[in-house]
């Protein structure tokens, strides 16, 4: 098909365009970051080599390609530091996903409940803090946190601590930070799923003899897993990768693999290690993803 | 839905029954609802509704939308507490019980299946939380199936079947529990008219072989006419009147009731004459029509002359032979203005000498129209007093 007949369909145009988009802002910066994955270090500019180079002719090309190698993959996985930093970073990832699913999913429930009106003043009350920049909430947070913060001085104030306690850099401070910047994108897609659900539903299920906590266990809940898949996903993803909450809220003696990447990079200069690690990121990333792809496919075909 | 199913079904209700068997005993009606109010912020729902409905009774609740009828349906099943009043189900006082402990099911308007449940599972749910034994659930939902019709399609989920399936599951699912009483809220509404009318049918004689107690809310008069042995009309919160189909349509307690249940021609009138059993009330579009005495009195004030269409005959020349010998007859000469050819019957607009329109539905009895009127035609318009009804507008 030529050029000119996609162009003439809008229609079509606009079927290719997700993948117009998905080659050029994915695939394409996937592959220069592969490529520098296995390349070495070196002092230079750019800091690796080897360096393709199109004007240098077909056997600098070959040469260059002779030249790259899976060390880095070698030593990422042979050294602790890099394993512990995924070890963490997906512990971290998991207990936070579960709690966001734990304080989202009331919330969500009680937004979907509310009055037609008043889901939509919620909703905005969830949306708002976005319109301010996520730096300075986290720094918001170091306020609150600190040791003459105002967390400390409200329990002091009701003699629920004798002294203040020691909230920054641990990973309780982490974990609220996390969680409290996470929340909305658990929310939002719970909420999608609850309020579009028939309250017919839940009334035939206590009209059939299910008391409150079935009602919710038999119906709600498992009618709303495709929201919770969502929200999982959409906060698990990110946080595995989180750079900027750990690092100004949690203690600096064990890292998530963010940080260990922005080690890498900025300060060990080792470009070709960093991409490694971001290459394995994604690796590890995309099993939940196709994990939830097979689960909802299976949910579809038992649907037919 | 045929079958013997009826007479096979042990008498083992989930709920408690011992209220049933007392109250039917003591000749009392199985559920009395005494001055029930439901407001919502300034608005009175349901305002003072009394009624008591007898054990295997169908019973219809009628009304335009907004009427109520659904409100006080949704407080007999739980999902709305009354303000006022009580709902007594035998001797019991269930108006502030939760729905998950009334003997009460519901087949719900939009028939609310579980989506994610099989049919087998949907019908199976109510089962379960009544903590029936495997083997008993498994059989009681093969039951249903059966009772339904809805035999092979057990593993299907909601979503692949159709309407009329669908209808069927809810039912199912609502009688699975065999409650004391069923409540249906539009059960046909959603149903094309074919599958309606057959639908009408098989609910009426489900209800009869299992002798169930029905209570349907319809905004569809025909529907309740047809299926139900007493009407609750409801207007704006109150029962306007509550009557077998038949009186309700003959005999219409308002103006109101007359023109929401079928068709009716309606005369205000302003003055009143007695003659006998006969009154004379004068109106201003049809002339003095002569009318039956009411059973109840009437007051003074303006009353209407109500005519159902169907009562009306006409002619070219007057009153024929067979109520020849009627001497109070009503005459109205008019001109056929307009017709409505319906199949069974056509109906023809006739405009009245004296000013007003007569609506006259006439029986096609024959296939070939030689008898028809047509435009513009001079007719006599004729009806005896018994056919009329006098009405307190």
């Amino acid at each position: 098909m030529s050029a000119r007949r996609i162009f003439a369909r809008p229609a079509r145009f606009a079927a290719i365009a997700p993948y117009v988009w998905m080659v050029l802002f994915f695939l394409v910066p996937f592959a220069f970051v592969l490529k520098i994955s296995l390349s070495q270090t070196a002092i230079a500019q750019p800091p690796y080599e080897p360096v393709f180079d199109l004007a240098a002719g077909w056997g600098a090309l070959k040469a260059a390609f002779a030249a790259l190698s899976v060390d880095n993959f070698r030593l990422i996985g042979s050294d602790d530091i890099y394993v512990f930093a995924y070890v963490r970073s997906l512990t971290v990832a998991s207990a936070a996903t579960a709690l966001l699913l734990l304080i989202g999913y009331p919330i969500a429930y009680g937004m979907a409940r509310l009055p037609k009106n008043w889901q939509a003043v919620a909703m905005v009350l969830v949306i708002v803090p976005f319109w301010t920049s996520f730096l300075i909430r986290i720094y918001a947070w170091i306020n609150i946190l600190q040791h003459d913060g105002l967390l400390n001085q409200i329990l002091l104030a009701l003699h629920l601590v004798g002294q203040p306690v020691v909230w920054l850099s641990t990973d309780t401070a982490m974990y609220i930070g996390i969680v409290y910047s996470y929340l909305p994108f658990m929310i939002l897609p719970l909420y999608a799923t609850l309020a579009k659900m028939e309250p017919a539903l839940e009334e035939a299920a206590s009209d059939l003899g299910a008391p409150p906590w079935q009602v919710f266990w038999l119906v709600t809940f498992p009618l709303s897993l495709p929201g919770v898949g969502a929200g999982v996903l959409l906060c698990f993803i990110p946080i595995v990768g989180e750079f900027v909450i750990p690092d100004l809220l949690a203690g600096s003696n064990s890292l998530m693999i963010g940080q260990t990447l922005w080690l890498e990079f900025f300060t060990n200069k080792d470009w070709p290690v960093a991409s490694a690690a971001a290459i394995v990121l994604l690796v590890v990333l995309l099993l939940p993803l196709l994990l939830y792809e097979r689960l909802q496919k299976r949910q579809l075909e038992q649907g037919r | 839905m045929a079958g013997t199913m009826a007479d096979e079904l042990p008498n083992t209700h989930v709920a408690t029954k011992a209220a049933d068997g007392d109250a039917v005993a003591a000749g009392r009606p199985l559920l009395r609802i005494e001055s029930v109010v439901k407001t919502f912020g300034t608005f009175r729902a349901v305002d003072g509704v009394s009624l008591d409905i007898k054990a295997g009774e169908f019973f219809a609740l009628l009304g335009p939308s907004g009427c109520g009828k659904t409100t006080l349906l949704r407080m007999l099943a739980g999902f709305e507490a009354p303000d006022e009043g009580r709902i007594l189900l035998g001797d019991k006082d269930i108006a502030q019980a939760l729905p998950h402990e009334r003997p009460i099911n519901m087949m719900f308007q939009n028939y609310a299946l579980f989506p994610h449940l099989s049919v087998r599972d949907n019908i199976a749910f109510g089962l379960k939380r009544a903590g029936m034994a495997r083997v008993d659930i498994a059989t009681r939902v093969s039951e249903m199936v059966a009772l339904v019709k809805l035999e092979g399609l057990e593993k299907r989920k909601p979503d692949q079947l159709s309407g009329g399936q669908r209808q069927r599951v809810a039912l199912a699912r609502a009688l699975a529990r065999r409650p004391q009483l069923l409540l249906l809220d539009e059960p046909l509404a959603a149903l094309d008219k074919k599958l309606r009318e057959s639908t009408q049918g098989e609910l009426m004689e489900l209800q009869r072989r299992l002798g169930m107690t029905f209570i349907v809310v319809t905004h569809d008069q025909e529907e309740a006419m047809t299926m139900a042995d007493r009407i609750g009309v409801m207007k704006s919160g109150k029962l306007a009147q509550v009557a077998s189909p038949r009186e309700l349509y003959e005999a219409p307690r308002s103006r109101w009731i007359a023109e929401f249940v079928g068709d009716v021609n309606l005369f205000d009138g302003e003055s009143k004459l007695r003659d006998g059993h006969r009154l004379v009330i004068g109106t201003r579009d049809a002339g003095a029509l002569v009318v039956a005495e009411p059973r109840e009195p009437i007051g003074a004030g303006k009353l209407a002359v109500a005519i159902r269409p169907e009562k009306v005959k006409l002619s070219r020349r007057g009153p024929v032979s067979e109520a020849g010998h009627e001497t109070a007859i009503n005459r109205l000469d008019g001109v056929i203005a307009d017709i409505c050819y319906l199949g069974g019957t056509t109906t023809y607009k006739v405009k009245l000498d004296t000013g007003g329109t007569l609506q006259a539905s006439v029986a096609n009895s024959a296939r070939l129209d030689v008898d028809a009127y047509s435009l513009n035609q001079h007719v006599v318009a004729w009806f005896t007093p018994d056919d009329c009804m006098v009405l307190q507008s």
